[in-house]
């Protein structure tokens, strides 16, 4: 063993083994971390706040006596939540490649405008005199979207893109029944997001499937042929996702139109196409944008997200409420149905004006991009996505052939075949190697499915890792070494985690009960 | 461009590697006639300066709440926050992460949401609750569709303490989904008859106490009615810090509770992102909406979390699904939950108290004021005044005097009547004794 001066040694020799256990159960820089229950003090407080004085109390008879809630100090707070971090994998630590979700770079000046105590600390039921600023924010970003997308009109209050779904549906529903056309049928493509369908589903509607052609397109006769007077809509995702472009979608739009339906659609893939095409050239009725995708505000774990949605001049006037409008350099909020002249919105979705803190990053996230940028940044996105299929394109396979893609690209497990290794193990063993997986099992159309979206985020340098990586796992998965992915992850703070269990004797919260049982 | 890696070089040797002469020919299957050949119209990129100057000129347009005598509430509330809760939710791992679909590597969300299900719970009184929602009007709404499912039955009752926008949600749900609903009128004197209201076809009835005008309420004469008849009783609460005084829901017989969280952690925002929190009995959690985290075991016997009962949602259940959602507001969940940690029991029930004592001595100075009556007699930090007056212009004329000094009850319910001259006023920790002598100078200089 080689040695420095000081008698220490300089080589990895001896170290400890992932397979020798520490005292402790700790990993050097991966810290076990218990519950906060099981680490706080119902006695403590991390916060220092004086007792009031004597006053008469006017709560009625309901005085609560006790919570049971755990506090803290916050030393013992910043530890609990840092440690809890670093269990994480996030887009800062590495490649995030998950299809459909858009996990580009999220910009920190985003987070600092946000902050601005002028968008952070105002109240929504302030006097609008009070906030020209922020409803200024809300029509700018609100012009913005439109001019992007070439439509007439915008609701900005949903607060994600299933809300938005459900904004756009609506209008439809509420038009339709102006105009004593009322419609029971939603056309939706197998290859739809399970939002599609459950959208349509809440409203009322039936669902009928749309297949797609052998290239994983639809197509306008499957959609003529599916079409007929009770269909209210077409919801369809352009581009798919499948990350090809419809592009019959024109023709599609035409036959929706004339059996006289709406063209719903989903805008999660916009980011594909920003400043390349615009939806209301391509004939759609309204789209959401999810602008926690295209325009990159945080995913946070989970959200929150924010959904607006454009409209057609044909659905604009049935947009719900709030929303602003603009007098010279006035503005004000409209909050009320039948406050405005022509137009009939068809209610309220959610109390407030919209997800503000997500309108201030999505408009620094535009601002600095320019029209240049959003433009260089679609092409980027889908440059890397084709890299990535021109990468692997030998040793993956491609459901639908070896055709250029959008923003992601689709493979399916026939690769795998006879490998013994599934879509998952494939997944799992990305995680030992420093990736976050791709999105699996998704579409549901394609068997297998492994779904890569890049973003224009990465460099060509970390798609060069990526890619070889990927073809070693492939060649791992082929040869003799297939436990490196069987068993996979090896190397991750926690082993496959039983999901079974979870779901068939659900513990959904602390109690305090011994913790649980090691598996068999 | 500061956020796009790629070099021109890297493109031209991406390309070639892909077989493909240009970019355009990688979006070849736009059709032509609708390919845009030029930059839309708008501005070119900005620099960091630039785009600071911009947003900072329209940030400097508004009033924040910290920089005026403020008495705002309806259902976000201005509160306190702790340094570190913020300066924690912004750690990469927590902000840049996705859904926690791969629980191996997502422990540091899932853990905090399993906590987070288990602080709601706890403050609600309730057995369960889920990993968030985007908002406490939104998850109202849920849950009276969650009603519907576990009673099928599909009649509303709303009490007319509901928040107004509130109530718009669930008539909008109402009109679009197709359900009866029975939402009674606006009820500032507290005298409606909501047991009256229930009958045999009805799933729910949506209470919210302290309700929209602060009033607080004893809810299980409600629940027990309800239960009679075979109706939930779904239990709103807007102001999260009430739990820290008020007996919760859970202990008065409420089958779903719905809250705004913002009060803890998350901040004003303007009125978005929030939180919404959506707690039950454990037997009805096959019928929640929304992501659910759980626990369970890892394949070396390690405790670990999860995301759970996916057979309810959409991307396994599709038109089948109990709702629509997929997401949460996870870094609000968060923030809520970090606040809440620091807090603990013995900090929200102080936090509780100081809110408490500051709205009976605002409430006692404004209604010594001539003219001006106090119309809730019992409320926990939020309460309702009649004005000489209009409501709307009394507002506005105290803004112009720098108090912000509550929202016109009009203004969030201009279709009811009887409400013109109302104000709901707020008062919670952030507000000082200098802040209530000031908000009773102006409203004395405003009515005289």
């Amino acid at each position: 063993m080689s040695m420095n001066r000081g008698g220490r040694p300089t080589s990895a020799q001896g170290g400890c083994s992932s397979d020798s256990p520490t005292f402790t159960g700790n990993r050097a820089l991966v810290i076990e971390e218990p519950l906060l229950f099981e680490v706080g003090d119902v006695s403590k407080t991390g916060v220092d706040l004086d007792e009031p004085e004597v006053h008469e109390k006017r709560l009625g008879a309901l005085e609560r006596s006790g919570i049971g809630l755990p506090g803290l100090t916050e030393p013992e707070v910043m530890r609990h939540y840092v440690r809890l971090s670093q269990k994480n994998f996030a887009i800062d630590s590495g490649i995030y490649p998950l299809g459909s979700c858009t996990m580009k770079h999220n910009p920190r000046l985003n987070e600092k405008m946000a902050r601005l105590p002028g968008f952070a600390d105002v109240h929504p039921l302030q006097p609008q005199s009070s906030v020209q600023g922020a409803l200024e924010l809300i029509d700018t970003l609100a012009a913005w979207l439109l001019e992007l997308t070439g439509m007439a009109g915008v609701a900005m209050s949903p607060k994600a893109g299933a809300h938005g779904e459900f904004c756009g549906m609506a209008a439809i529903k509420f038009a339709q029944r102006a105009k004593g056309d009322a419609r029971s049928i939603v056309l939706v493509p197998e290859s739809a997001h399970g939002t599609n369908p459950a959208t349509a589903a809440l409203l009322g509607y039936k669902v009928r499937d749309v297949p797609a052609r052998e290239d994983g397109t639809v197509s306008p006769d499957a959609v003529k042929e599916a079409l007929g007077p009770d269909v209210a809509a077409i919801m369809l995702t352009n581009p798919n996702t499948c990350g090809l472009f419809e592009r019959d979608i024109v023709a599609i739009a035409d036959a929706v139109h004339e059996a006289g339906a709406y063209f719903y659609c989903d805008g999660a893939n916009f980011n594909a196409i920003v400043g390349k095409a615009r939806p209301g050239d391509l004939g759609i009725d309204c789209m959401h944008i999810n602008l926690h995708k295209t325009f990159s505000t945080p995913h946070g774990g989970g959200g929150p997200g924010s959904g607006p949605v454009v409209f057609s001049q044909a659905l604009a006037p049935y947009a719900p409420v709030p929303y602003v409008v603009r007098n010279g350099e006035e503005f004000a909020l409209v909050e009320t149905s039948g406050a405005a002249e022509g137009a009939e919105p068809f209610g309220r979705q959610t109390a407030f004006h919209g997800q503000m803190g997500m309108f201030v990053r999505a408009l620094a996230y535009m601002m600095s991009h320019g029209s240049d940028g959003l433009r260089q940044a679609s092409e980027d996105a889908v440059l890397n996505a084709n890299y990535v299929r021109a990468g692997l394109r030998d040793v993956m396979t491609q459901p639908f052939g070896d055709q250029v893609c959008m923003h992601e690209v689709l493979f399916d497990d026939s690769f795998l075949k006879d490998t013994g290794v599934t879509t998952l193990d494939f997944a799992k063993a990305m995680i030992d190697e420093g990736f976050h997986p791709m999105t699996m099992y998704f579409p549901l159309v394609v068997h297998g499915a492994l779904l890569i979206e890049p973003t224009e985020s990465e460099s060509k340098a970390s798609l060069d890792q990526f890619i070889a990586a990927l073809r070693d796992l492939v060649r791992a998965a082929k040869g003799n070494d297939k436990e490196r992915l069987t068993g996979a992850p090896h190397h991750a703070p926690w082993a496959r985690l039983d999901e079974t269990r979870a779901a068939r004797q659900p513990v959904l919260r602390w109690t305090g009960d011994a913790p649980a049982e090691a598996a068999e | 461009m500061r956020y796009l890696p790629l070099t021109d070089a890297d493109r031209q040797s991406m390309l070639a590697a892909i077989g493909v002469q240009n970019i355009g020919d990688l979006f070849a299957d736009i059709p032509e006639e609708v390919r845009l050949k030029d930059l839309v119209e708008l501005p070119r990129r900005a620099g960091e300066m630039d785009v600071e100057r911009q947003l900072g000129a329209m940030a400097a347009r508004n009033t924040p709440a910290s920089s005026a005598p403020f008495f705002v509430g309806c259902g976000a509330y201005k509160h306190h926050v702790p340094a570190s809760v913020d300066h924690l939710i912004q750690r990469s791992e927590f902000l840049t992460s996705y859904t926690p679909y791969q629980p191996e590597i997502s422990q540091g969300t899932l853990q905090y949401l399993f906590e987070f299900q288990t602080q709601v719970a706890l403050l609600t009184g309730m057995e369960v609750a889920n990993a968030s929602m985007y908002d406490g009007s939104t998850a109202c709404g849920e849950a009276v569709l969650m009603a519907h499912r576990l009673t099928r039955r599909s009649k509303a009752v709303l009490s007319g303490g509901l928040h107004p926008q509130y109530r718009n949600v669930v008539e909008m749900l109402s009109d679009l989904t197709e359900f009866p609903l029975n939402a009674l009128a606006a009820d500032p004197a507290g005298s409606e008859d909501l047991i009256a209201a229930i009958d045999d076809e009805t799933a729910c009835v949506v209470v919210q106490s302290p309700d929209v005008f602060g009033r607080v309420r004893d809810l299980s004469a409600i629940a027990a009615a309800a239960h009679e008849k075979g109706a939930l009783l779904i239990a709103v609460v807007t102001e999260v810090i009430s739990l820290g005084a008020l007996k919760p829901p859970g202990e008065m017989g409420a089958d779903i509770v719905v809250a705004e969280g913002q009060s803890i952690g998350v901040g004003l925002n303007f009125g978005g992102p929030h939180v919404g929190l959506l707690a039950t009995q454990q037997k009805h959690i096959r019928q929640l909406p929304g992501r659910i985290c759980g626990e369970t075991v890892d394949a070396n016997g390690k405790r670990g979390f999860v995301l759970t009962l996916s057979t309810r949602e959409q991307h396994i259940r599709r038109e089948k699904a109990t709702s629509n959602i997929c997401t949460n507001s996870g870094l609000c969940a968060l923030a809520f939950s970090i606040h809440l940690s620091l807090l603990g029991e013995t900090g929200l029930m102080r936090l509780a108290r100081i809110n408490h004592a500051n709205a009976v001595a605002l409430a006692d100075a404004l209604s010594g004021i001539a003219g001006v009556e106090l119309l809730t007699p019992e409320f926990f930090n939020e309460f309702t005044i009649r004005v000489p007056g209009q409501g709307i212009e009394t507002i506005e004329a105290l803004a112009r005097k720098g108090v912000l000094g509550g929202v016109p009850a009009a203004r969030l319910a201009p279709d009811q009547t009887g409400l013109d001259d109302l104000i709901i006023v707020a008062a919670t920790e952030v507000n000082s004794s200098a802040d209530r002598d000031a908000y009773v100078k102006a409203l004395q200089e405003v009515l005289s």
